[in-house]
């Protein structure tokens, strides 16, 4: 479903490479996790599947769409194929998680009816029927990161990119979150997390891809947290 | 279409009761703007009233010898009346000259006197002409000399154009008309792009505060023109009540100074504000909604080109 061939990023200095020769592939329905350290990458990589940074060099294909030869005119049709969630959970400020879920699917021209059917259940999904006329600044962490999973998987995306979702939150809702992207797999969504925590791997038991220096050193079906 | 159109305007109404202290800063600004703008309207009519009532004062008068013969008299009345730079010929006659003397000179004994001893009326008949503009009384007063240079020696018929005397106030005016209105365009101008540039600076710092949220939006897949809708929407929301409220302040202001111009320049900017309100009001607000859509949808574009 998402294969990267070969694909390095340089900065303009020519000399800081956040990516060097990475290629692997992520099948349908797979729960990837993403370790390293901080600058090894994880990040660029994510960054490359939306189409928000360009490869210096290879190619980066979404089924056998090449992402970086994507018109600018049809970058947000693509992009509503995919649910990203982020570390500082990006919530619009001056709408309501209600608001916030349903921006998504506005956005993909989904109609009133659809909208009022779906914005409801996501978030129910994720446990917040009771604050979605809550303004984000209203809400926990953890409850901010859940309105951001109901946003990503409100229009149904094929997958779920998720950067770093657990970096701000409390041992307890990063359970929760984790949880809820474990659902989410389950349901059948293809999930690529980025992570810094060993608790969370461990627990999810599932493939572990490890980056350092821009390279993937290690790439284990149901790894553990190794560094 | 129509729906995401609807999700636009909805979302501008939103955004602009959501972010109500940007949206009253951009206003007040825009206000200002506007205000300066109708202010110099305001001034560039007061001007353009009293140059008019000036001008209207200026006039050169041809007198005529108190035995012309009266067709000679109309010939160059109508000839003059026939010349294109002419506005007006008024005509006065030897009789009307006289009275106007008396009246004029009403307490003046010596000069009532000194009429009296005479056995015929001194005075001849006098024509007062008004060019179009002031710059044209010189072909004008020109024209009148080539006819009396064509009178027969024995026949005089002119006696004096005054032009020469009132040449050199005609002049010094036409020329402060001319400075004054150089000088109220430029002010005007420079004005105009003062205000385009602040409000262009204020809606960008706006629109600044908004730049993550714009970043959201597209990593949500939304099209540009839903993201930049209702930004277009609030800059022209903007626009329009930065219009109506410099319109609304301009009202008690114009009621106090009304009746000041009324008495310096003869034109009462009240009266003026009331019987132009609509084209005033298209003009204030057609450039605050000019300005806020073209500042909102520039200051977007920035975000989105990425």
């Amino acid at each position: 479903m998402i294969y990267f061939d070969n694909v390095s990023k340089v900065y303009n200095d020519g000399r800081s490479a956040a990516l060097q020769e990475v290629t692997f592939q992520v099948a349908p329905k797979e729960f990837v996790s993403i370790v390293g350290h901080s600058g090894a990458g994880k990040t660029t990589l994510l960054k490359m599947i939306i189409a928000e940074d360009h490869p210096s060099h290879g190619q980066v294909f979404f089924e056998s769409l090449d992402v970086h030869r994507i018109p600018k005119t049809r970058l947000p049709h693509y992009r509503r194929k995919i649910g990203t969630v982020f570390q500082d959970f990006k919530l619009l400020p001056h709408k309501t998680a209600y608001e916030n879920v349903a921006f998504a699917m506005e956005a993909n021209g989904r109609t009133d009816e659809e909208i009022a059917e779906n914005v409801p259940q996501a978030l129910a999904l994720v446990d917040l029927e009771d604050k979605i006329w809550n303004f984000p600044n209203e809400l926990s962490g953890g409850e901010k990161q859940r309105v951001a999973i109901a946003r990503a998987i409100v229009n149904q995306p094929d997958i779920i990119i998720a950067d770093e979702p657990t970096g701000n939150l409390d041992p307890i809702a990063t359970y929760e979150v984790v949880q809820i992207l474990r659902k989410i797999n389950d349901l059948g969504t293809t999930v690529i997390m980025t992570t810094h925590n060993k608790g969370v791997i461990d627990e999810i038991e599932r493939r572990v891809i490890t980056m350092d220096d821009g390279r993937i050193v290690r790439d284990d079906a149901t790894g553990k947290y190794v560094l | 279409m129509l729906t995401g159109f609807r999700r636009v305007v909805k979302a501008g109404f939103v955004g602009f009761w959501r972010n109500a202290y940007v949206s009253l800063a951009s206003i007040f600004v825009l206000t200002v703007a506007l205000f300066v703008i109708g202010s110099t309207m305001f001034v560039d009519q007061l001007l353009a009233t009293s140059l008019n009532t000036l001008q209207s004062k200026v006039d050169i008068n041809v007198y005529f010898v108190p035995d012309a013969p009266e067709d000679e008299i109309e010939r160059i009345k109508n000839a003059v009346a026939a010349l294109p730079d002419v506005a007006s010929v008024q005509f006065t006659s030897r009789e009307d000259a006289l009275r106007i003397y008396r009246e004029n000179n009403q307490n003046d004994e010596i000069s009532l006197q000194a009429l009296e001893e005479l056995e015929e009326n001194p005075l001849g008949a006098n024509i007062a002409i008004q060019a179009k503009e002031t710059s044209q009384y010189e072909s004008v007063a020109r024209f009148l000399e080539e006819q009396r240079a064509l009178e027969k020696p024995s026949v005089p018929v002119i006696d004096e154009v005054n032009f020469a005397r009132n040449k050199e106030s005609i002049d010094t005016l036409t020329s402060i008309i001319k400075a004054t209105e150089r000088a109220s365009f430029i002010i005007m101008i420079a004005l105009l792009i003062a205000a385009v540039l602040i409000t262009f600076n204020t809606i960008r710092l706006a629109i600044y505060t908004s730049r993550e949220e714009i970043a959201i939006m597209r990593l949500v897949g939304a099209s540009n023109m839903f993201i930049r809708g209702p930004f277009m929407l609030q800059g022209i929301m903007y626009g329009f009540i930065s219009g109506v409220l410099a319109l609304l302040f301009f009202y008690p202001i114009l009621v106090w100074v009304g009746p000041e111009t009324e008495s310096f320049f003869e034109i009462n900017l009240f009266t003026y504000y009331i019987s132009n309100f609509g084209e005033i009001f298209g003009i204030l607000v057609g450039i605050g909604v000019v300005l806020g859509l073209v500042s909102s949808t520039l200051a977007v574009a920035r975000y989105l080109r990425t």
